[in-house]
């Protein structure tokens, strides 16, 4: 439907990075730990304590940097981003506000009708993350300081988002990224990715911006993908009706399916930045950025396209394999084992895909060994067990992790490739059933899947399909 | 006094003449005895224990360098399980969970901490009138301040309750009460000294440093609590300063800035300071005037700058943690507020008000990003200045210590006290004050000694030889 308006969207996503020590102390990252055990002076904002900055960090940003096509700045400078909250300790976050890590980069998303679109990245600056406030306690809110410390980077987008999908995409780019460079889990429901999104309307063909609002506490792409229809539809409505947007901050509810004000201009925060004088301004020389861009892993658009060249894979199957760094991990395992690289595709997006997504599980979790499965894929192809017996020991590869071969043999499930014992086979059949040969001999073909069938449960299904077909049509021809 | 220095100190301990036990009840008797003074917020009374584990390490031969050395500690600096106030109502009944590197040296050098000192709340003011702990009194007249903020250590070393004590400058933080107080105090180059465990005033001009009744000590004091610090990503490395009787440069430039001995200068100190320069041997010295033109921007951009980084530095003390917390707030705003309202005095008020403005949107390009480009003409200013000079000299306060009550109606005229030593903090550089005597009510008056970023041994070397001829 054309409603007349388009939406102009910019994202601000936080990814809090995989790293083993937060970004200004030595307390352990680890999430799940007893509220306010990973602490010390220095996370506490005791007085007289002074942030010493972890390279990691910036290791981990310029990786991103470097993946999303970003100018690394050679300087860059911390900022204080001042207010008051419970879960601050300092009543300042340390960021970076007039000179970031990264700057100028863009990705690449698929639109809907299969024709992609250049996003660009306005900034990727580092952060620490504030604790976390417990309200859901009664009267009393009570402060966990673990968080607190642990490594962000934001990455913010120019407002070059129009849909919600094109929203939904670009997210699924940056968490796509993320976790191929292992520098952010990517779980949205824990918060070590968060999304925050900047929305205005205007009419089309219109040049200047509308009046933006903007909408927190999405915690998953669905719901980054309703929000946003939701507050795109708000805003027609409202001008559709006269009236005028008004800059303010929106909370989404989920529950709800609804964005509610959180506040107003007015009351909209005065962080009073201004360069860390605690920290010194970073220098990140070439050999810094040089040794970074030798340990990147493989980029997902790039293994997509190697998927399609180097196994000839279809376009589909190496987008799906490649979505997920585990998935493609797990298929070139696979493949180390075998070298046919479409049926190992085939099962990896087919049965493997539905036990893990079923169970919830990562594929990195998933109970048989690549190793296994290679082996499984080599026995079809070499016409050790048919394609039938193979689904029928899959499951009891998957729960007792035996290889296939070992069940194979235990259940003596050697597919019949002997043309002689076949022939056999077959012939008894096809004297068993004189009706059934009457009907085929005079024209209903249609009765040779019955005799397929009978071969096939007088051999427990062992027998190799393609012989059964080939003596079976000898046989009836004579 | 049964010493002149530490060496002496030392040399009686290990001789067996002097007992280094009943050294620290001596001190601690004494400060029992000037209470009036006011210098300290915290005594230590298990610091004669102390003394006497380490007597036995110094006659055992096993001491650090600094061993019975008796220090106090400025009570803006971090030692586990003490006190830290600040002088600070907001700091009630707090206690640090660890210890500011620079006393971890000291202690690891077998120093004795015999309590923390007095100061303005937060380091900031210049008469130590602004106490939760109440006004400190000068040793020479009861009646006038010591100058701040490290009024309490500066006393403490003038008044013999200690060897030597620690301070914190950020505009003359140390200078002014030594130059009051008639000791010896230096603000040593930024980063040359951690300031881990240095409560935050204004984080990029901070220094901790020492004071000291002679130069020996003050000396061993630098080069004990010296050096990079990896806590503190702000702090430089730094070579051991040794103190010589021979001047190894022919001659010793010594540049006066004549913006110092203009107008608002005491004509007693003046007089003081030419005669000094006139008696300095034309041999080892040779005396130029020199020029730092922007000088009069100096008290403005110093206080836009550190309130600037005070209001921040400030804001963690908000009852939510540590510390005091007011009563009976119904709402999560009014507890920051009235714990703020209740837990800070005037001083520190303004200067957070003041620090937020300047940093507010629509103010921050006019005050804060001007005065950050203003702090660098002021580098340049001592740059120049040092391409003609070794060392500067100058005056270290306008007057000499001034009435109790006679300037804290007036906070302009207060700031206006620090104007000679601002300069050194917006640079980074060090500066030492040197006591050169009295006016004629008999009040100390000091002299300053300014130095290029991290030539402490050069600094310390000509104060050394200029001492000569005082
Ligand atoms: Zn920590």
């Amino acid at each position: 439907m054309d409603s007349g308006y388009e939406a102009v969207i910019g994202l601000e996503v936080h990814a809090q990075l995989l790293t083993e020590t937060k970004i200004f102390c030595g307390c352990s990252t680890r999430f799940g730990n007893p509220p306010n055990t990973n602490v010390c002076p220095v996370c506490l904002g005791h007085p007289g304590v002074l942030p010493v900055l972890n390279k990691k960090v910036v290791d981990f940003s310029i990786m991103m940097g470097l993946a999303t096509n970003c100018t690394i700045n050679r300087d860059s400078v911390f900022a204080r981003k001042n207010y008051f909250y419970p879960d601050l300790p300092k009543g300042y976050q340390i960021s970076q506000f007039e000179k970031p890590v990264c700057e100028h980069g863009f990705v690449e998303i698929e639109t809907g009708n299969g024709s992609t679109k250049k996003v660009r990245i306005k900034r990727i600056h580092m952060e620490e993350d504030a604790g976390k406030s417990i309200h859901d306690l009664g009267e009393t809110t009570l402060v966990d300081l673990n968080r607190t410390g642990v490594p962000l980077i934001e990455i913010v987008s120019e407002p070059d988002i129009s849909s919600p999908g094109e929203a939904a995409a670009y997210l699924k780019k940056i968490y796509q990224l993320v976790t191929y460079l292992g520098i952010c889990d990517g779980n949205m429901e824990e918060g070590s990715l968060r999304c925050d999104a900047n929305i205005s309307v205007r009419p089309k063909n219109q040049k200047e911006f509308g009046t933006r609002t903007e909408v927190k506490n999405m915690n998953s792409f669905r719901n980054v993908e309703r929000a946003i229809a939701y507050e795109i539809e708000r805003q027609i409505d409202i001008l559709e009706d006269g009236g005028k947007v008004q800059q303010e901050t929106l909370l989404w509810n989920a529950d709800a399916g609804k964005a509610v004000s959180m506040r107003g201009k007015e009351e909209a925060h005065d962080y009073r930045y201004f360069p860390e004088p605690d920290l010194v301004p970073l220098n990140i020389d070439e050999n810094w950025i040089t040794g970074i861009k030798k340990s990147l892993p493989e980029l997902p658009d790039k293994r997509k396209q190697r998927f399609m060249e180097q196994y000839g894979l279809p376009e589909y199957d190496a987008k799906v394999l490649t979505a997920e760094r585990e998935t493609a991990d797990y298929f070139e395992q696979v493949i180390a084992e075998t070298k046919h690289y479409k049926l190992a595709s085939n099962w990896v997006m087919g049965d493997v895909a539905a036990y893990v997504n079923e169970k919830k599980i990562n594929i990195a979790e998933f109970p048989v060994s690549p190793k296994n499965l290679g082996e499984l894929i080599n026995l079809i192809q070499d016409n050790v067990i048919s394609g039938k017996i193979a689904k029928e020991i899959f499951p009891e590869m998957i729960e007792t992790g035996k290889s296939p071969g070992e069940i194979v043999k235990e259940k003596n499930l050697v597919q019949i490739t002997d043309t002689s014992e076949l022939e056999g086979i077959v012939k008894t059949v096809l004297e068993n059933n004189p009706a059934q040969v009457e009907q085929y001999k005079s024209g209903k073909e249609k009765v040779f899947g019955f005799f397929v069938g009978q071969v096939m449960r007088e051999t427990k299904g062992k027998a190799n399909p393609k012989l059964v077909n080939e003596i079976l049509r000898k046989e009836l021809s004579k | 006094m049964e010493y002149n220095d530490y060496r002496e100190k030392i040399g009686l301990i290990k001789q067996g003449t002097l007992s280094l036990t009943s050294n620290v009840e001596g001190f601690l008797s004494r400060i029992e005895k000037e209470k009036h003074l006011n210098a300290f917020n915290f005594v230590f009374k298990d610091a004669v224990e102390r003394a006497s584990e380490i007597e036995n390490k110094i006659l055992e031969g096993k001491a650090g360098k600094a061993a019975g050395l008796v220090v106090a500690v400025k009570d803006n600096i971090s030692i586990k399980n003490k006190p830290l106030s600040c002088s600070s109502k907001i700091l009630e009944n707090f206690q640090p969970v660890y210890t500011a590197t620079a006393v971890q040296k000291l202690l690891d050098e077998d120093a004795i901490i015999i309590g923390k000192t007095n100061c303005d709340e937060f380091a900031m003011g210049s008469s130590n009138e602004n106490s939760a702990f109440g006004p400190v009194l000068n040793p020479y007249d009861n009646s006038r301040v010591p100058g701040g903020s490290s009024g309490g250590s500066a006393v403490a070393v003038a008044a013999n309750l200690c060897d030597v004590a620690l301070g914190s400058d950020t505009g003359g933080s140390i200078r002014q009460p030594a130059a009051f107080c008639g000791v010896y105090g230096l603000k040593p180059t930024y980063g040359r000294v951690s300031r881990y465990g240095l409560t935050a005033f204004a984080s990029s001009f901070d220094t901790i440093g020492p004071f000291a009744k002679n130069l020996n000590d003050l000396t061993l004091l630098l080069n004990i609590i010296s050096g990079y610090d990896e806590k503190d990503s702000t702090s430089q490395k730094s070579g051991e300063i040794n103190l010589t009787e021979n001047v190894s440069k022919s001659t010793i430039k010594i540049g006066l800035p004549k913006e110092y001995f203009g107008e608002g200068l005491n004509p007693e100190i003046k007089t003081r300071i030419e005669e000094i320069i006139n008696r300095l041997p034309s041999d080892n010295f040779e005396i130029i005037d020199i020029s730092l033109p922007h000088t009069e921007y100096a008290i403005a951009t110093y206080y836009i700058l550190t309130t600037a980084e005070a209001s921040s530095n400030l804001a963690r003390y908000d009852g939510v943690r540590y510390g005091f917390r007011s009563k009976d707030s119904a709402t999560l705003k009014d507890m920051y507020e009235n714990t703020r309202t209740e837990g800070f005095g005037k001083e520190v008020k303004r200067r957070i008000m003041l620090g937020t403005y300047v940093l507010s949107s629509g103010y921050y390009d006019a005050y804060y990003r001007k005065a950050q480009k203003a702090r660098r003409l002021f580098k340049e200013d001592f740059i120049n200045a040092f391409k003609q000079a070794d060392i500067l000299l100058t005056p270290t306060t306008p007057t000499t210590a001034f009435k109790i009550g006679e300037k804290s109606t007036d906070p302009l005229e207060m700031y206006l006290s620090d104007i000679y030593t601002t300069s050194a903090n917006l640079a980074g550089i060090p500066a030492l004050n040197i006591p050169v005597g009295f006016d004629a009510n008999g009040l100390p008056i000091g002299m300053q000694l300014m130095a290029p970023e991290l030539k402490e041994p050069e600094l310390l070397n000509a104060a050394y030889l200029i001492n000569k001829f005082l």
